[in-house]
């Protein structure tokens, strides 16, 4: 394989830009920690008037942010669980086959991610209204499971492109019918695609706000009472720690995801 | 070598029901592939092509503002409605921002792409594919309200400006016609940042795919030419990535489009594309209009995926 | 021995092969076809595979010669035609349910297993008790000269050593014909010839059909009972190795199984009498300096120019062009001839003579 790096050294200034970008993609998120502890509870003052772990304890006994934490984590969960399901099948029948119309279907599942969710999201709350569908629960599910199906299957898809059709080939050849081939060869290899796309799925459903918003209804997610927060303060460092806490949430799948995926590439 | 008896005959073997299923399916691939297919297929057809398709329906019908109900019969009322100067500002006023932003990200991602493709070591490289993932999938809406919390008026920024004694930049700045206003947090140039900054992941990883599949022996065999590095770099790094920046740019302007929270966040009264559609299917409850503006985003980004798609994108996404 | 219109007639030293005459071949063909939408990538394919013999399928990339070795396996089902294993009708069998195992040409380990599991992997699924397995498993890496790696993971062994173990796992199952696609290529050449010798050793050990497929004539020409020669998805002849190599039926043969000299039109009549082109091996052709006139009646004799020499080492090549469209390689020992000696022959007029029992012409 050709290599792909530059024997010079690279020239400073390009590595102070490079890091520069790095620095400028995660400090802010280093700026909403700090004002989770503000005491300036009515302006976004700087410097901190003063310094406290209070917000932590009043976002603590907020029911309304409880019960937007409780809906968002059913519907990521369900959402995941939907998606992988789909997802896996549909990447397993593009890999396996060659069909007419193959290249379309490809595009179809790539069209919920490539359309820009306002897209997704009007179109989702024109047909439930043309139906007559009151919002609930499993509409805010529906729209999830569908972007979601786009992860999974990329992830799959990958995976099973790296490994090649001769190992289950040749684990028929050595008298595995189709199923023990499954079981023995092929979800062990895949076991940690899915769990990625599983992971990545998660994340991208707990963040979601787009779609969500237009198929909610008065329903909010943790994204949606936070997208409220930031018109109507009320208690802002509540807004603040919660954020916090999101960004937790959310970044934990990340590195999981990348550990699982990192480990295979190295076989 | 001994002959030792096989376990199980052949027959014996044949006759298990896994077998027997196995085959007949072995038998069928294109039985197996409407097994496989079926559910998603089903799912993404009703769910996602059919609410599209209602969608675009949907533009050509007419909310009738006194009763209040949509009537079901085709017009193009709503498309001429579209033509309404206070309108097209709003397309033009997003576009122009789609434009800018992706400009910028382009500007921003690249040098950091060709470190991670070209310069960096392995590990080095896996350590910065995750920095620069975890801002893509980590809460998009906090990162956005991060902004809000630094371009405040009486925020850091303006902390950092004052220490420096910049505020006359300040506010040269925020006195810019059209892009500039009350303070940075209610600005199109704040906007502009911060769509920089949410979408920049997205133009980042396409590039440096698109650079890592540059072959470093084009750019020895550049150089052995005589080529100097910025000439290398303009006549054959650039043309050859190129259809990674179109990639990246199909996201940045994809995205920018559409958006409605930073608009909501950091802007003022005049209408992006997205709090256009917002509010009209929110409290004006008029969905055939909203239908008809978000059909212009989709042609507009048809169009500029046929072009990327004839320049090779796809390959490098 | 079933014997074919079209393929010429073999020697009856053929007959050892297989046991008594009339034995039921391992394999038989019988006018297999296989399409990929336009492409035919087997054409009507008839040929017996018998038991006990190391076959080969030779023949260029994309002449099917990978296909026939798949639609034996089970991995494609002919579109028309059948595949008999001893007699019995597989052609819509799948793989697990035929008693063929296969040698694939990247070895297809397992990665997630250690050697001694990818071993016994065919064992286990035959819900062989681990107790029976292990001395199996043990017993085969003792065969393939492997002893004691079975701890190991695939990723840790080098090529050669991961091609033994694909032997190992395909051969523990006692099948009663072995199938190899091209698994030498990826060795280098000190290597790959080792490996020949060992491969021939071992299917004589085991006593089982080999069905070897590779594009190398050489590595056939050394290793095979007999050779199928592949083109465009036909076979163009069956034979044994000194068959094929001194009388090929076609010009396809002639030029593929090592190098062919032919001889056409004008040329053919001034040496035959009649046109049929006929071809003659290098090393049959004697190359003398152009003063010699005398040639006996039993010689043929034509004159030209060498064109080019390639000395290499253990013998020279020289490219001796007769007229504008017409060239004979000529091969010759470097017995007694140094290297300068050797490249001095360039541009020389020289006259090129072979025994007229070494003509062969082309029927087909």
């Amino acid at each position: 394989m050709p290599s792909s790096r530059t024997s010079r050294r690279a020239p400073w200034a390009l590595k102070v830009v490079a890091f520069g970008v790095i620095l400028f993609l995660h400090l802010p998120v280093v700026v909403v920690l700090l004002y989770a502890l503000t005491t300036d509870d009515t302006t976004f003052r700087f410097p901190l008037p003063g310094v406290t772990l209070e917000w932590f304890r009043v976002a603590w006994g907020r029911s309304d942010v409880w019960e937007a934490l409780s809906l968002s984590l059913r519907v990521a969960l369900i959402s995941t669980c939907v998606a992988v399901v789909l997802g896996s099948l549909a990447a397993a029948a593009v890999y396996r086959s060659r069909f007419f119309g193959r290249d379309a279907i490809s595009f179809l599942l790539v069209l919920p991610i490539a359309l820009p969710g306002i897209v997704s999201g009007i179109a989702l709350r024109a047909a439930l209204g043309f139906m007559d569908v009151p919002f609930s629960f499993w509409t805010i599910v529906i729209g999830h499971a569908t972007f979601c199906m786009v992860i999974v299957y990329n992830n799959v898809l990958a995976r099973f492109r790296r490994m090649g059709s001769s190992q289950m080939e040749a684990s028929m050849d050595l008298g595995a019918n189709s199923f023990q081939t499954f079981r023995h060869i092929v979800l062990p290899y895949m076991a940690t695609a899915l769990l990625a796309g599983g992971v990545l799925a998660f994340a991208l459903s707990f963040d979601e706000i787009v779609v969500t918003t237009f198929t909610a209804g008065q329903q909010q997610t943790l994204p949606i009472w936070m997208f409220s927060q930031l018109t109507r303060p009320r208690q802002r460092p509540v807004t603040n720690v919660v954020a916090v806490f999101v960004i937790a949430i959310t970044t934990i799948p990340i590195l999981l995801a990348s550990r699982l995926t990192r480990d295979t590439r190295e076989t | 070598m001994a002959d030792i008896a096989k376990t199980r005959s052949q027959d014996e073997r044949s006759r298990t029901l896994g077998n027997r299923i196995s085959t007949f399916l072995y038998r069928r691939p294109t039985l197996v592939l409407l097994l496989l297919l079926g559910l998603p297929l089903l799912w993404l057809l009703s769910v996602y092509l059919g609410s599209l398709s209602t969608l675009i329906i949907q533009s050509f019908f007419w909310l009738d503002s006194f009763t209040g109900q949509v009537i079901q019969t085709l017009t193009l009322a709503n498309y001429i409605e579209l033509t309404h100067p206070a309108n097209i500002d709003i397309f033009v006023r997003t576009i122009l921002m789609a434009a800018a932003v992706t400009v910028a990200c382009v500007v921003l991602a690249y040098p950091l792409a060709y470190y991670m493709a070209r310069h960096a070591s392995d590990r080095m490289k896996g350590a910065l594919y995750v920095l620069v993932l975890l801002p893509l999938w980590s809460s998009y809406l906090v990162r956005v309200y991060a902004w809000r919390l630094i371009l405040a008026k009486e925020g850091i920024t303006s902390w950092i400006f004052g220490s420096l004694n910049l505020d006359w930049l300040m506010d040269g700045l925020l006195k810019i016609p059209v892009i500039g206003g009350p303070s940075l947090s209610v600005s199109f140039l704040g906007m502009w940042l911060v769509f920089v900054y949410v979408w920049l992941p997205y133009m980042i990883l396409p590039i440096e795919a698109s650079l890592e599949r540059v072959p470093g022996s084009l750019l020895e065999a550049s150089a052995d030419l005589g080529g100097r590095p910025s000439t290398t770099f303009r006549r054959v790094t650039f043309p050859l990535a190129l259809p990674g920046v179109v990639a990246g740019s199909i996201f940045t302007f994809s995205l920018t489009l559409g958006d409605f929270v930073v608009p909501y966040s950091l802007g003022n009264s005049s209408f992006f594309i997205g709090q256009a559609v917002l509010s009209l299917q929110g409290t004006a409850w008029n969905i055939p209009l909203a239908a008809a503006f978000t059909v212009i985003p989709m042609i507009v980004m048809a169009v500029y995926l046929m072009g990327a798609k004839r320049m090779g994108a796809f390959d490098a996404l | 021995m079933t014997t074919h219109p079209s393929a010429p007639s073999l020697p009856s030293v053929e007959a050892g092969l297989g046991g008594a005459v009339g034995a039921t071949p391992a394999i038989r063909f019988r006018f297999v076809s296989r399409h990929f939408g336009e492409v035919h990538a087997v054409d009507g394919v008839d040929l017996d595979i018998l038991d006990r013999e190391f076959f080969t399928m030779l023949g260029p990339s994309g002449s099917g010669k990978t296909t026939c070795l798949r639609l034996i396996a089970g991995f494609e089902i002919p579109d028309q035609g059948s595949i008999e294993l001893f007699g019995m009708d597989v052609s819509s069998l799948p793989p697990y349910e035929r008693d063929v195992n296969t040698v694939f040409q990247d070895y297809a380990l397992f990665p997630h297993m250690t050697v001694a599991e990818n071993v016994g992997y065919g064992l286990m699924i035959r819900k062989v008790p681990k107790s029976d397995r292990k001395p199996r498993v043990d017993e085969m890496l003792e065969l393939v000269r492997l002893p004691g790696l079975g701890e190991r993971k695939p990723s840790e062994l080098s090529g050669g050593q991961r091609q033994r173990v694909a032997l190992a796992r395909a051969l523990v199952l006692q099948p009663r014909v072995l199938l190899l696609d091209e698994p030498l290529g990826a060795l280098d050449l000190k290597l790959r010839q080792e490996m020949q010798i060992e491969l021939k050793g071992l299917q004589q050990q085991v006593g089982i059909t080999f069905v070897y497929v590779t594009h190398d004539q050489e590595e056939a020409l050394a290793m095979s009972d007999r050779i199928a020669i592949f083109n465009h998805g036909k076979v163009e002849q069956v034979g044994t190795p000194a068959t094929l190599y001194e009388n090929p039926a076609t010009p396809f043969v002639a030029g593929f199984v090592g190098v062919s000299n032919i001889l056409q039109g004008e040329w053919a009549r001034r040496i035959t009498g009649d046109e049929i082109p006929v071809t003659v091996r290098p090393e049959k052709i004697t190359m003398v300096s152009a003063s010699e006139t005398t040639v006996g009646p039993d010689r043929c004799a034509v004159e030209g120019r060498v064109r080019d020499v390639v000395y290499l080492g253990m013998y020279t090549r020289y490219l001796v062009e007769l007229d504008a469209t017409t060239d004979l390689t000529v091969v010759q020992q470097n017995l007694n001839t140094r290297s300068m000696d050797v490249l001095a022959a360039r541009g020389q007029q020289v006259m090129l003579t072979w025994d007229r029992s070494h003509n062969r012409p082309l029927t087909g």
